[in-house]
């Protein structure tokens, strides 16, 4: 770094043809952004389209291969974040930074550089509180952070920001943990300290009603490439969602046959549950699933997706309504899922549906070993038979992997998602529950999965997907709807609708979904 | 009979400030370890090395405050091993906290074994009970400089962990090491520093046992005190000046049955001496379903991830 300079006043940031690449995947193709002085700017894309990758080369956690970055019209090299919090560039996390046992006070001192050896509390406390006198928030400062609520931790960061005296803030989803209340009041004291030039700020986001509502300027992201930029005032939200999504659909899609569609096969009626936190994650939700269709739910990560898949799988229990298949009452037990032949794809693997250390064919026994013909008499288990299985289903399922006796561990992610599938979907298959079946895996396995599920609809099982992937809820689904703040809204048929009406709907910007503040 | 419940009050107040203070020193010490995030198992070996080095170095010199020097200086040493072999990827401190636990044991033993027969000059206590002419009370008065030290120990860690630049930063390694690397600190040598800290502590414990009370070196002198004082600091919930509390019931309840049996009941004295042990267990089985404790457990520990 040449030079160090403070900026006490908002100041200008522009990234110049940044490149970034991860061994053969281009991350970041010839990227060029420019944020105005006390501007409110949001970067806009789908998940992988490199908004993360190019604020992390701004902040110094990855050297760009190519490009660069102007401050105030004068070229800066950033090195690491210590570089770009020297040079006021300060950023909010998608997970929060703040040390959990200490105070807010404490919080705030020990973010400083030069903490004194014996801290004087009183002295440092009339500080703190003549800072926090000219702070847009208030947070209670001697409240041990633990004990804060998600929204006093997001405002406690930006202030720590401040606090630093970092004019460039960049906010990584910051409203993705915060009820629509809390992120409104959040937002609209950033954009008028933006308004009155005190900081710069460049937003990632997904919402765009918070973009439309908070935000003067835009750029969008596709697949590591600049797409476009402006006023995000004059833009509305259909063009911007038309240019994150941009073509729908340029791989074949899998081939979909005409089925019999009868049921309601499951239905799930007011289903509540809390989340880890102990709030409401899914609130009286209700739908209904029919044989030989796909369902697809819609929408952005915590939203309560996982949730609902949680209690579907028996990993979550319910605290109000109740799930019944083919009309009887059903509890998520083993027994239960092979008596109603229930399967399901849960979203990472590797966490939900392996046992990493274990081999590929026990992997693929986990259904089967308490059963004939692996289980034999005096309940022992025949290995021999439970290698044989594995080695056909590797077959079948075409598996990369060394042989059965391999740890799945060692296995890529596309193979152990179709290790997965050929354990799920090698029998009869009534109902299917899918979660993200796709999420980080390569174009191959993607349609090869995608195959496999819709073969699966085609011999008439009933599929509930839910996916973050407009594009696979369109190619796959046959009704949709949309899940947001823990609530799905009412389904509609795939061919009724499209992905700008969805798009919307998943931003929260119409009425036909009622997401509001009293949610929680 | 109020005469013999107040023999046995003053007998248990003397006894409990007795057998707290080798509690108090472990625990402090154990409690500045877990606070960067590390859990020292291996202060039960510091506590019975210590007691052996400074019963031996005082039966050499002479000096028992020369004994109770070298047993820090011991327990110093076998911690800084422990956190040495931590700073080594992908070991579990628990797994060496148990090894150390033995080792230091195991050293004891052998080297202690020619000075269980010999008799080393004691440490003095304060006697603080002349104004009064009542023998129990003289007796219950007589109180050890290392128990003050552990108390002025208490207050100076308290204060520190709260209002210095250290303090702060041995909280944030023990709570989110992340966050602590990502502002240029660096964990492995904080814990280092606070697990041979903590040792020290444990050694001079173990120097209160041997050379004051019980005041002889054998095999059997600790009897677990040492992983009683982890489960303490647990008990204190990581607070020092909770330690002192806790420590303190300890020792009452380690008095019980001497107090019970200065008065001739000696019916149920072996119950009465596991007292502290069922007091462990019971606090254990309390403190788990405790939802402050659970606020208020450094993050970084193994055993809580």
């Amino acid at each position: 770094m040449t030079k160090i300079f403070k900026t006490f006043r908002a100041p200008s940031l522009e990234t110049l043809h940044m490149s970034k690449s991860f061994g053969r995947n281009k991350a970041l193709d010839d990227v060029s952004l420019k944020v105005a002085a006390g501007s409110f700017h949001a970067l806009l894309g789908e998940n992988g389209a490199g908004k993360s990758t190019l604020v992390k080369c701004m902040m110094g956690f990855y050297e760009a291969d190519a490009g660069q970055m102007m401050i105030d019209g004068q070229e800066i090299r950033i090195h690491s974040p210590r570089d770009a919090q020297a040079l006021g560039i300060g950023m909010v996390y998608q997970h929060f930074t703040l040390v959990p046992c200490l105070t807010a006070a404490e919080n705030l001192v020990i973010s400083r550089r030069d903490i004194p050896m014996v801290i004087n509390w009183k002295s440092e406390r009339q500080r703190l509180d003549a800072f926090m006198e000219t702070m847009p928030f208030r947070v209670r400062l001697d409240a041990q952070v633990s004990t804060l609520s998600a929204g006093e931790k997001q405002k406690l960061e930006i202030i720590k920001l401040l606090y630093l005296d970092q004019r460039f803030l960049i906010l990584d989803e910051p409203t993705s943990v915060l009820t629509p209340a809390e992120a409104d009041e959040i937002l609209g004291v950033l954009g008028e300290m933006a308004l009155r030039r005190e900081v710069t700020v460049l937003m990632i986001s997904h919402k765009f009603r918070e973009v439309k509502a908070f935000c003067d300027s835009f750029t969008v992201l596709r697949r590591g490439r600049f797409v476009g930029a402006g006023d995000a005032r004059r833009v509305n939200a259909a063009e911007m969602s038309s240019m994150m999504i941009g073509d729908v659909g340029m791989r074949p899609p899998a081939t979909r046959l005409k089925t019999i569609q009868d049921g309601p096969k499951l239905e799930l009626r007011g289903v509540s549950t809390l989340g880890d936190e102990g709030r409401r994650v899914v609130s009286d939700l209700s739908l209904k699933l029919c044989s030989g269709e796909i369902l697809g739910i819609a929408g952005v990560s915590g939203n309560g997706q996982s949730a609902l898949i949680e209690v579907l799988s028996g990993q979550r229990p319910l605290s109000g309504g109740e799930i019944k298949i083919n009309g009887a009452p059903f509890e998520p037990t083993r027994r239960n899922f092979d008596r109603f032949k229930v399967f399901g794809l849960p979203e990472e693997p590797m966490r939900n549906a392996v046992v990493p250390r274990m081999s590929v064919a026990e992997n693929i026994a986990f259904r089967s070993f308490d059963k004939p013909p692996v289980l034999k008499r005096f309940g022992l288990m025949s290995s021999a038979r439970m290698r044989q299985r594995g080695m056909e289903l590797i077959q079948q399922f075409n598996i990369h992997t060394s042989s059965p006796d391999a740890p799945i561990e060692t296995l890529s992610g596309g193979n152990v998602q179709r290790t997965v599938l050929a354990r799920e979907l090698s029998g009869e298959v009534d109902i299917l529950i899918v979660a993200n079946p796709c999420f980080g895996l390569d174009f191959a396995s993607v349609a090869d999965i995608r195959g496999k599920i819709m073969e699966c609809r085609n011999r008439g099982a009933a599929v509930l997907l839910v996916s973050e992937d407009l594009d696979e809820i369109f190619e796959m689904s046959d009704k949709i709807s949309v899940m947001s703040a823990g609530k799905i809204s009412d389904p509609v048929s795939t061919l009724a609708t499209d992905a700008m009406r969805i798009g919307k709907q998943i931003a929260g910007q119409t009425d036909e979904i009622v997401a509001g503040p009293q949610a929680e | 009979m109020s005469d013999a419940v107040f023999m046995v009050m003053m007998a248990m107040f003397g006894g409990a400030i007795r057998v707290s203070t080798p509690f108090l020193l472990v625990a402090l010490g154990e409690t500045l370890t877990e606070k960067t995030g590390r859990i020292n198992l291996g202060l039960e070996g510091n506590l019975v090395l210590g007691a052996m080095v400074a019963y031996a170095t005082s039966y050499s010199t002479g000096s028992p405050w020369l004994g109770v020097l070298a047993a820090a200086g011991t327990g110093t040493v076998l911690s800084a091993g422990h956190g040495w072999i931590c700073k080594l990827p992908k070991v579990n401190d628990i797994a060496v906290g148990i090894a150390f636990m033995t080792l230091g044991t195991g050293l004891a033993f052998f080297f202690g074994k020619p000075f269980i027969q010999p008799t080393a000059p004691r440490l003095d206590a304060i006697e603080l009970g002349n104004w009064s002419s009542n023998p129990q009370v003289q007796q219950a008065l007589k109180i050890n400089p290392l128990f003050f030290v552990g108390l002025a120990l208490a207050v100076v860690l308290w204060w520190m962990l709260k209002n210095t630049r250290w303090g702060l930063i041995i909280r944030m390694t023990g709570d989110n090491a992340a966050a602590a690397r990502a502002m240029g600190i660096s964990v492995d040598r904080v814990r280092l520093v606070a697990t041979a800290a903590g040792g020290s502590l444990a050694g001079i414990a173990g120097a209160f046992l041997s050379l004051y009370y019980p005041g002889s070196w054998n095999e059997s002198l600790s009897s677990g005190q040492g992983l009683m004082a982890v489960a303490l600091v647990i008990f204190a919930r990581w607070s020092p000046i909770r330690c002192v509390w806790a420590a303190l019931l300890f020792g009452a309840s380690g008095a019980l049955g001497p107090a019970l049996q200065s008065i001739g009941i000696s019916k149920g004295y072996y119950f009465f001496n596991a007292a502290p042990y069922i007091l462990t267990l019971i606090i254990m089985v309390l403190s788990a379903r405790s939802q402050k404790a659970a606020h208020e457990v450094p993050g970084e520990l193994s055993i809580v991830k």
